[in-house]
């Protein structure tokens, strides 16, 4: 469903990701983990279609549409859904009420019917459920005054109302206690399924032993330079990012230089 | 490639000021200039008995040793007031409109064309409404459900005429003819406006609306709404602004008194959409210069204040509450927006007189384009007034690079058992904002409104439900084109 192909990023001239290469196929969830720095959100926020990303060459792929000439909020219709790393605050408006926009506009790009109010509560009432979260949010402004966790389960539970096929999840483990991030990973995995792929971007390993994935990625200076199952984030586990950068570093010297 | 934000909005920012038009209709207009004469003749036109002209004159020759006021923080080309036409009406058979049949039609096409339609089978339900044309109030609607209440709602001409024991007891009772500079211009050349009455114990059946258009060229429009709720009493007054386009700024000078008595409440609500003036050049445009003041007279009695000023090339506006009754409160609801080249320099002033005073100020800013809004704001508390209360809130949302936003609280605490709060906030709509939005879906166009409409919520939940929607749909109209 998603195809990647020779990516290269640049954000104020300043090249960040720089030939990268992934394919996620539907029911597949893929980690991506990295160093800080490494390129991972930038990958993240070019999917969704912030603008201030340039890209400079390669493709993007997306259900056989090419997904770089999409407008963001398209993206969001056709089935992309970033879950951001840092949930951005909207005061005065209401969770209910946005989500309520969010979802019919995406039923509408979809042909479907929009949603009554009463549909639609059901719907997020039983949806709420999955991610444990106090019906008091829906009420509130969007992430507003929301503790670190509730941001992020909030984006877990928007997620699960608009149903994308392919789910973004920006280091959405970062800054949550062991008992949020449990509740966060139930709430991803009961929303996985067979036609839906994951894209679960992380720092840290931890979050990998509650979302299990199918393919581990190792993200570095812009490229993924090691690809595997899950094991392979337990080796990063033990021996960190160092040992990854070192492994690379003779590699380089002992075979021959490609083009630049 | 995805286009922008920016970019989209600014597409949108070709749209015009949809209530630019002009009406073509025969007017009476006094030649430009202002002198004894001219206040003279603007009296005779209204066939105004003698204490009238008298109050006029006084209110001139004051007015001649003032000079205008330069503190607000506004800029703007010296006015000339010898270049004004202080009379414009149009021209009436006889002795003015009895009934709607005998205003003229290009008139009633205007408001239509404007979406306030007068007839009354076509007006909203519950809605009274008075439609001022330049000088003159050219229709007043449901005039006859409302005498059945004892309500008086007429054009001020007429309360001359038919109220003079009322017009003459409370008009400058609030806003004295030598309160300002503007005020006292008003008060020599007003020449029409709405007078209101609600007597003890009523509750207005219906909400109360003027409807304010300057049409004609050169023409300055100074009305005059005079509110008396007296005890018991409830009234809900709405007041509507736009003015055709126009290269020349055109001067609107009003003053709006409002008598608030024992246990009775008023809400007045404003949505101002007067020409803004080019957003490019700054040409044109309304300065809107405008002395509103309520008197909450009697104990428990409660003045409101809603405003969403989205038009004029400069607002000069502070609409204010005096809190002499015990218990009373005053209330102050704003959103004024500055988009283009435009300047607003508008807040409040709460002045607590008695025990037990509440006053809160609620304000939004938004400055868009290049856009200046200040809020200016000044809360006092005097000796006698033991246990008085201010809540204030000033917010500004600034959307682009090359707009401002200014905030001057000034308070003045006399009283040790006064309690006051004071709240300010500047935000930026972010492009992370507006791209959280249409990460979920939404695009540009909802997603700005749907912020600005978040911020302003507090402000907008204030005002009549059918009219709340209508300044919805008109700050989404002023902010287009608003980022960049």
């Amino acid at each position: 469903m998603l195809k990647i192909q020779n990516l290269h990023v640049s954000i104020e001239d300043n090249e960040i990701l720089k030939g990268l290469d992934l394919e996620v196929k539907p029911g597949e969830v893929h980690a991506i983990m990295g160093p800080n720095g490494s390129g991972k959100s930038t990958l993240a926020q070019v999917l969704a279609g912030r603008d201030e990303y340039e890209v400079t060459e390669g493709s993007i792929d997306f259900q056989g549409e090419d997904l770089l000439e999409m407008d963001p909020e398209i993206r969001a219709c056709e089935g992309i859904f970033l879950a951001f790393q840092y949930p951005v605050e909207i005061p005065g408006v209401s969770n209910t009420y946005f989500l309520k926009a969010a979802l019919n506009a995406v039923r509408k790009h979809r042909g479907e019917n929009e949603l009554d109010a009463v549909d639609f509560l059901r719907l997020v009432r039983e949806r709420m459920k999955m991610v444990e979260m106090d019906e008091t949010l829906l009420n509130r402004p969007v992430n507003e005054g929301f503790s670190g966790g509730e941001k992020k389960r909030n984006e877990i539970f928007h997620m699960s109302v608009l149903e994308p096929k392919l789910a973004v999840l920006d280091e959405t483990d970062s800054g949550l206690d062991i008992d949020a991030l449990r509740i966060v990973a139930n709430g991803v995995n009961s929303l996985r399924a067979e036609d839906r792929g994951f894209l679960v971007i992380t720092h840290y390993q931890r979050l990998l032993d509650y979302i299990v994935p199918d393919f581990v990625h190792v993200l570095v200076d812009g490229r993924i330079v090691r690809s595997g199952g899950k094991e392979l984030a337990h080796e990063l586990e033990d021996k960190g990012y160092g040992w990854l950068e070192a492994e690379l570093a003779s590699e380089a010297t002992s075979a021959a230089p490609v083009g630049a | 490639m995805p286009s922008t934000a920016t970019e989209t909005i600014e597409q949108l920012a070709s749209r015009e000021y949809q209530a630019g038009f002009e009406t073509l209709v025969e007017q009476d207009t006094l030649p430009p200039g202002l002198d004894e004469d001219v206040v003279r003749a603007i009296s005779a036109k209204k066939n105004e008995p003698e204490w009238m002209l008298e109050w006029r004159l006084a209110a001139f020759r004051h007015w001649q040793t003032l000079t205008e006021p330069t503190w607000a923080k506004v800029e703007y080309e010296p006015i000339d007031y010898q270049a004004i036409s202080y009379y414009a009406a149009p021209k009436k058979k006889g002795d003015g409109p009895k009934s709607l049949d005998e205003v003229d039609p290009e008139i009633l096409r205007t408001y239509e064309k404007l979406g306030i339609p007068l007839h009354e089978q076509k007006m909203l339900a519950g809605v009274a409404v008075d439609a001022v044309f330049d000088s003159v109030s050219v229709a007043t609607t449901f005039q006859s459900k409302l005498a059945e209440a004892g309500v008086i709602f007429c054009p001020f001409s007429e309360a001359v005429q038919k109220h003079p024991e009322l017009v003459k007891k409370y008009l400058g009772s609030v806003v004295p003819p030598k309160d300002n500079f503007f005020a006292a211009l008003n008060s020599a050349v007003f020449s029409d406006g709405s007078f209101v009455y609600i007597p003890k114990g009523v509750r207005c059946p219906m909400e109360l609306s003027t409807y304010f258009r300057i049409n004609a060229k050169n023409t300055g429009q100074f009305e005059r709404t005079l509110i008396v709720a007296e005890e018991g009493s409830h009234v809900s007054y709405l007041e509507g602004c736009t003015a055709p386009m126009r290269d020349e700024n055109q001067l609107h000078a009003a003053v709006v008194e409002l008598v608030a008595a024992e246990d009775a409440t008023i809400k007045y609500s404003t949505v101002q959409n007067w020409y803004p003036g080019d957003p490019e050049t700054g040409k044109g445009g309304i300065y809107n210069f405008v002395t509103k003041r309520g008197l909450c007279a009697g104990d428990r009695s409660k003045i409101s204040w809603t405003q969403v000023e989205t038009g004029s090339a400069i607002t000069w506006k502070y609409p204010s509450v005096i809190l002499r009754g015990n218990d009373t409160i005053g209330e102050f609801y704003s959103v004024a927006v500055t988009n283009g080249r435009q300047q607003a320099d508008t807040g409040t002033k709460m002045i607590h007189v008695g025990n037990n005073t509440k006053s809160t100020i609620i304000s939004k800013g938004i400055s868009a384009g290049r856009g200046q809004n200040t809020y200016r704001g000044q809360v006092e508390m005097l000796k006698g007034a033991h246990n008085a209360r201010n809540y204030s809130q000033c917010d500004s949302m600034l959307i682009g690079e090359d707009c401002g936003a200014h905030t001057f609280p000034y308070i003045d605490v006399q009283n040790p058992s006064a309690q006051m709060e004071h709240e300010a906030s500047t935000s930026k709509i972010g492009e992370d904002q507006i791209f959280y939005c249409n990460s979920r879906g939404l695009d540009e166009e909802t997603a700005v409104s749907l912020i600005v409409n978040g911020f302003c919520k507090e402000v907008f939940r204030e005002l009549p439900m059918e009219f709340a929607v209508e300044a919805q749909k008109l700050l989404e109209v002023s902010l287009e084109g608003s980022v960049g």
